[in-house]
C-alpha cells in the first residue's frame, strides 16, 4: 500500500495534493482553501493550517510569518444547531 | 508574477464567476491575449461566499431561457473544463406560505412547463416529504419542484473555468486592482496597482465594486452591494436535505452538499452593505429557521459562518453590454444569481465582443434601461 502523507485530517487532504496546486498558481492559504477544503472541517484548520503556510513559504521563498495566514471565522467551535437557536434575540440585527 | 502584462486584447475586471467564466469563452472562442485582473485572489468575493444554488424555476421568460441554458452548461461542464464542478441535481423545492405566492408559483409553472422546464406544483405536504424527508412545512399553502435543479460547488466551478481558460491561453493576474480607466482611441487604458495596461475592450465583471470600477470611466451604474449571512456545518450523512430548500416568504433557503455539510441562509435584516463582518444574532436566527423545518437536524453542529455581498440593481437585474464609453462593457448587477447564470453570462459577453449573434438577446439588460424608467420585473426573487 503507498504511504499517503494526510496533512488535513477533516477532509484527508495529502501533501502531494497541496504541492500540486501550490505548482499550479494556488499560493496563499485561502486559494488552496477553497480548492481542496483544508480548513474548512470541524477543526477549521487547526491541524494543517501551519504545515500548509510552511509549503507556501517554501515554494514562494517568503518567510512563514510574511504568508497570509487566511481568514478565521467564527464560532470559535463547532455549536450545535438547537444550541445557537436559542441564542436568537427577536428585534436585534441579524 | 513578474511577468505583469502591458498590453492586451481584452481585459476583464474580476475574478468571480462571471469574470472567470468569460475569460474561458472568449479564449475558447480564439481571442488572444485575454487578461482577467483579480484585486484579492479568484473566487473571494461574492461568488465564493454564494450559496451555490442553480435553479431553471423563474417568473420571467428571459430568466427561465437564460438559467435553462445554464443548467445544459453545468450538465456537462466537468466534461468540457476537466476539472469537477461538483454538481448535485437535487432539485429545488420551493415553498409557499402566502397566497399570493402560490398564486404567482403557480403561474410560474405554466410558463417554465411551455418553455420545457417541466416542474411540478403541489399542495400535498406528504409530496414535499418524499423530496425532502422529514421537513416540517404544514404552515405551506403550496411548492414547486424541479429536478434537475440543484447546487454546484462555487469555487470549484470558477477554479475550473479558470484552469480551462488559461489552457485557451488566458491570463490572470492576482492581487491585482484597478485604480483607473481611460478611454484612448481604439481602447482604454486600465491603470492597477501593479502598473498599466493598453487594451482594445474592458470588461467590467467586479459585481459588489462594478459601480466603482465604471465610474473611473465617468460611467454611472445603479448598483449597490447588500450584505447577506449564511452558515455551514460539519459533514454528515446524505439525506438530511436532498433539494435546495427555499422560501421567498419563509426567507430561507437550505441545501446539503454532496460532501455532508449542510449549508444555510437567509436576507438580511440590517441595512449594512458593503461588508463581510458577521454576526450572532444572524447565525441564530438561520439556526433556528433550520430547526424548525429540519427538526432532526437539531444535534448537527455549525462550524462556521461567514458574510457575502449579492451585486444589487434597482431591478434585481443584470446590466449586460457596451457603456456609452466606447471597448468598455459590462457584465455585473446578478443581484445575487452570478454564479448559476455565470456560463450564460460569459456566453453572451463572447458573442457580443465578437461581434457575433449572442445565444439571448441583452438589449433588455441594458444599463440605460433604469433612466428610461423601465424595468425587468422578475417575481421569483428574494
Amino acid at each position: 500500500m503507498p504511504k499517503a502523507n494526510v496533512i488535513c485530517r477533516c477532509e484527508e487532504i495529502e501533501i502531494d495534493e497541496i504541492r500540486e496546486w501550490i505548482a499550479r498558481g494556488y499560493d496563499t492559504f485561502d486559494e488552496l482553501k477553497r480548492e481542496l477544503r483544508v480548513g474548512m472541517g470541524p477543526c477549521q484548520g487547526r491541524g494543517c493550517r501551519d504545515i500548509i503556510l510552511r509549503e507556501i513559504a517554501k515554494a514562494t521563498g517568503q518567510p512563514v510569518a510574511e504568508i497570509a495566514p487566511g481568514t478565521m471565522r467564527p464560532p470559535v467551535k463547532p455549536i450545535k444547531i438547537s444550541l445557537l437557536a436559542e441564542d436568537f434575540r427577536e428585534g436585534e440585527h441579524r | 508574477m513578474t511577468d505583469f502584462p502591458k498590453t492586451a486584447d481584452i481585459v476583464i475586471i474580476g475574478g468571480g464567476g462571471v469574470g472567470t467564466a468569460t475569460a474561458y469563452y472568449l479564449a475558447k472562442s480564439g481571442r488572444k491575449n485575454v487578461v482577467l485582473l483579480e484585486k484579492n485572489t479568484v473566487c473571494s468575493g461574492s461568488t465564493g461566499r454564494c450559496g451555490a444554488g442553480i435553479r431553471a424555476q423563474w417568473g420571467l421568460e428571459l430568466n427561465c431561457r437564460m438559467a435553462l441554458a445554464c443548467l445544459d452548461t453545468f450538465e456537462h461542464l466537468d466534461e468540457e473544463l476537466g476539472l469537477p464542478t461538483g454538481l448535485n441535481q437535487g432539485g429545488y423545492l420551493l415553498v409557499a406560505y402566502k397566497e399570493k405566492e402560490w398564486a404567482q408559483f403557480q403561474k410560474n409553472v405554466e410558463l417554465q412547463h411551455s418553455l420545457g422546464i417541466m416542474s411540478e406544483a403541489f399542495t400535498d405536504v406528504k409530496r414535499a416529504q418524499e423530496i425532502c424527508p422529514g421537513v416540517a412545512v404544514d404552515d405551506a399553502i403550496g411548492f414547486t419542484f424541479y429536478q434537475r435543479d440543484g447546487h454546484a460547488d462555487p469555487f470549484l466551478t470558477t477554479f475550473a473555468f479558470q484552469e480551462a481558460a488559461k489552457r485557451y491561453g488566458a491570463k490572470f493576474c492576482k492581487f491585482t486592482e484597478v485604480i483607473g480607466l481611460k478611454a484612448k482611441d481604439g481602447g482604454m487604458t486600465v491603470e492597477t496597482n501593479r502598473g498599466s495596461i493598453d487594451c482594445k475592450e474592458v470588461i467590467n465583471c467586479a459585481g459588489s465594486w462594478a459601480q466603482d470600477v465604471a465610474a473611473m470611466a465617468g460611467v454611472k451604474l445603479p448598483n449597490w452591494a447588500e450584505r447577506h449571512q449564511i452558515l455551514i456545518t460539519e459533514p454528515v450523512d446524505p439525506g438530511v436535505c436532498p433539494p435546495m430548500l427555499m422560501s421567498f416568504s419563509g426567507n430561507y433557503y437550505i441545501q446539503q452538499r454532496p460532501h455532508g455539510s449542510i449549508i444555510a441562509g437567509e436576507s438580511p435584516s440590517s441595512d449594512i452593505r458593503l461588508g463581510y463582518t458577521s454576526n450572532v444574532n444572524s447565525i441564530a436566527s438561520i439556526a433556528r429557521t433550520v430547526l424548525k423545518l429540519l427538526p432532526r437536524a437539531k444535534n448537527i453542529r455549525v462550524v462556521r459562518q461567514w458574510a457575502g455581498h449579492y451585486d444589487m440593481t434597482p431591478d434585481s437585474a443584470p446590466i449586460l453590454g457596451e457603456t456609452d464609453v466606447k471597448h468598455f462593457w459590462h457584465a455585473t448587477g446578478f443581484s445575487g444569481h452570478g454564479f448559476m447564470l455565470a456560463p450564460v453570462a460569459g456566453q453572451i459577453m463572447t458573442a457580443l465582443l465578437n461581434g457575433d449573434k449572442p445565444p439571448f438577446d441583452p438589449t433588455i439588460m441594458d444599463y440605460r434601461r433604469f433612466e428610461r424608467g423601465e424595468r425587468i420585473v422578475e417575481p421569483n426573487v428574494v
